[in-house]
């Protein structure tokens, strides 16, 4: 649906270049969620703004259903705008028309028929579930409220793709999860592809199927939520992951030397994260039974991401030190990817 | 009567002349008023969508208009009148009176009219112009459904002090006998030394002023949502 080939972005100030998108290159299925993700000033925005050429990349291609929009007539690309909608994080309503007129504004400038509109937006309404606000000005209206009518508004020329920039950022928690949740319908039902830009891991957990992580304009890690979340390759990638979960605590414990962190000569302290079918108990007692060593849980987090099931397990390993050995090594076998944090004394 | 002919004897010898004086002042100030207002929004609407980085953003058009712009508020108007006086010539084949006070009070107006409403445009945030964008909204749409759309208060607020301004340069019309009140103030009250024609034609002045930024404010409301 969409594919960006080698897309980058410098921008000129005054304190020299700004590279905000390097070497670019993702490729967004039909259908799918993807999430792009990365601390602020990262260029994700940038990257999402280059897809409907708010901003034109210096270099690289854009290509939207099997159309170069960089080679698009002005005409051209406003035809394809329409089939391509963004959401943004300050919702960017028009304050001087109601909520009916801001969700219609799309379908006028095409010129579409009176009847059709009016069908059109009511339809809508009922879906973002705010009939009864139509004829309300947005300054009438919640910053959740206002978000349910610029993504009705963004649906209104039904098009293909949604782009999401940061759309839920300036949110709290539990609006965030509403709206989430109405993206997700409207992926579902409608089928409409969606590109998510955000700076929360938790938003991706939620919604997406796919996800890019951005470090300083490039897309350093990028793959299937699952496989993501259960193994990331990146320290980035990683510190956002646990910003979804508080398994980090424990490093803080570590660091402040408490006493569950403190180990004798045959312990270590492993972090197990396992992911789909393998689950923890059995396989805890089942390594505690085959390799002679003791396992107690220290700390113990499991979530769901895509219907699937994820761990994390931070435990300790009371044992000889070769039979710690060949749990961890049966661990693995298993599926299940460790990591030793700390190792008593002698080790 | 009595009372009013010791307090202000010249007032009502000359009351005859107030009528054609107030006239002519609203004359003026609707005349100039509506041609700088056209004109004046049309200069900023290729202001703002000219400007780097506005929705067809040309250098040279903004460069070239945005100083003439700058050159004309920076000549005072009383030097703007004598400058003009072949313009008026030209046009309505006189300089003096209504008509040839027109053009000095239209081309001192366009420029303050035009970057009141370039403010007004400007007020409107740019991610909204970039929202309209993403719709895949053409230039021209931007134009009439956004920046002449959304913050019409502001419009508002730029016209009513224009408008006040533009009061104050008529009174300065007059100087060059083009009638109005503050032809009546500086011919009877400062040259014939009559004060109280001058006080009578300051409080005028005053109702006038007070009743358009009374309307501007009641507009500001009844559009502000």
């Amino acid at each position: 649906m969409i594919r960006l080939e080698h897309v980058t972005k410098t921008f000129k100030t005054k304190d020299g270049n700004v590279h905000a998108v390097k070497d670019v290159s993702i490729h967004v299925k039909k259908g799918m969620i993807y999430g792009i993700i990365g601390f602020s000033g990262a260029g994700k925005s940038t990257l999402v703004r280059c897809i409907n050429l708010l901003e034109r990349p210096d270099d690289g291609k854009v290509i939207f259903d099997g159309k170069d929009l960089m080679e698009c007539t002005p005409k051209e690309l406003r035809e394809e705008r329409q089939k391509m909608s963004m959401v943004f994080q300050h919702f960017n309503l028009m304050k001087s028309r109601t909520v009916f007129e801001n969700i219609a504004m799309p379908l006028r400038m095409i010129k579409a028929d009176k009847a059709v509109i009016d069908k059109k937006v009511m339809e809508l309404l009922e879906l973002i579930d705010l009939v009864e606000k139509k004829d309300a000005y947005p300054s009438q209206l919640s910053g959740g409220q206002k978000q349910r009518v610029a993504i009705a508004r963004a649906l209104a020329t039904d098009p293909k793709v949604l782009l999401c920039d940061e759309a839920t950022s300036a949110l709290d928690p539990q609006t965030t999860q509403s709206i989430l949740k109405l993206i997700k319908k409207i992926n579902q039902e409608q089928g409409i592809t969606v590109i998510v830009i955000t700076h929360e891991m938790l938003v991706v957990k939620e919604i997406c199927d796919r996800v890019a992580v951005m470090e300083a304009g490039r897309v350093v890690e990028k793959g299937d939520i699952v496989p993501v979340f259960v193994n990331p390759m990146q320290e980035i990638t990683r510190n956002f992951i646990n910003t979804t979960n508080n398994t980090e605590k424990i490093y803080e414990l570590i660091e402040a030397n408490h006493p569950l962190t403190q180990l004798s000569d045959k312990q270590q302290m492993v972090r197990l994260t396992y992911a789909g079918e393998a689950t923890s108990e059995a396989m805890i007692s089942k390594v505690s039974r085959e390799c002679n060593v003791d396992c107690s849980i220290i700390y113990g987090n499991v979530e769901v991401i895509k219907d699937s099931p994820l761990g994390v397990l931070v435990t300790t390993f009371t044992g000889e030190s070769a039979d710690i050995k060949a749990a961890l090594e049966l661990l693995k076998k298993e599926g299940v990817s460790v990591e030793v944090i700390r190792r008593g004394r002698i080790d | 009567m009595g009372v009013l002919t010791d307090w202000i004897p010249n007032v009502i010898k000359y009351a005859s002349q107030f009528p054609q004086a107030i006239a002519d002042t609203l004359s003026m100030l609707l005349i100039s008023g509506a041609v700088s207002f056209v004109f004046g929004i049309l200069l900023a609407v290729v202001v703002v969508v000219t400007k780097p980085n506005g929705i067809l953003a040309n250098k040279p058009v903004f460069w070239v208009l945005d100083k003439i712009i700058n050159l004309f508020r920076a000549i005072p108007f009383i030097i703007l009148i004598p400058m003009l006086l072949f313009l008026s010539r030209f046009i309505f084949h006189t300089t003096i009176g209504v008509e040839g006070a027109l053009v000095p009070l239209i081309v001192g107006t366009i420029p303050f009219m035009a970057r009141q409403m370039e403010s007004a445009m400007e007020e409107i945030p740019k991610e909204v112009i970039e929202a309209s964008i993403s719709m895949g909204m053409s230039p021209w749409q931007i134009i009439s459904q956004v920046y002449l759309r959304e913050n019409i208060p502001g419009m508002i607020r730029g016209v009513t002090i224009t408008l006040i301004a533009l009061v104050g340069q008529i009174a300065i019309v007059g100087s060059i006998g083009a009638g109005g009140l503050g032809d009546l103030a500086i011919r009877y009250g400062h040259q014939r030394n009559m004060t109280d024609i001058t006080y009578v034609v300051v409080f005028l002045i005053l109702i006038l002023i007070s009743l358009i930024q009374a309307a501007g404010d009641w507009l500001v409301r009844k559009t502000t949502h």
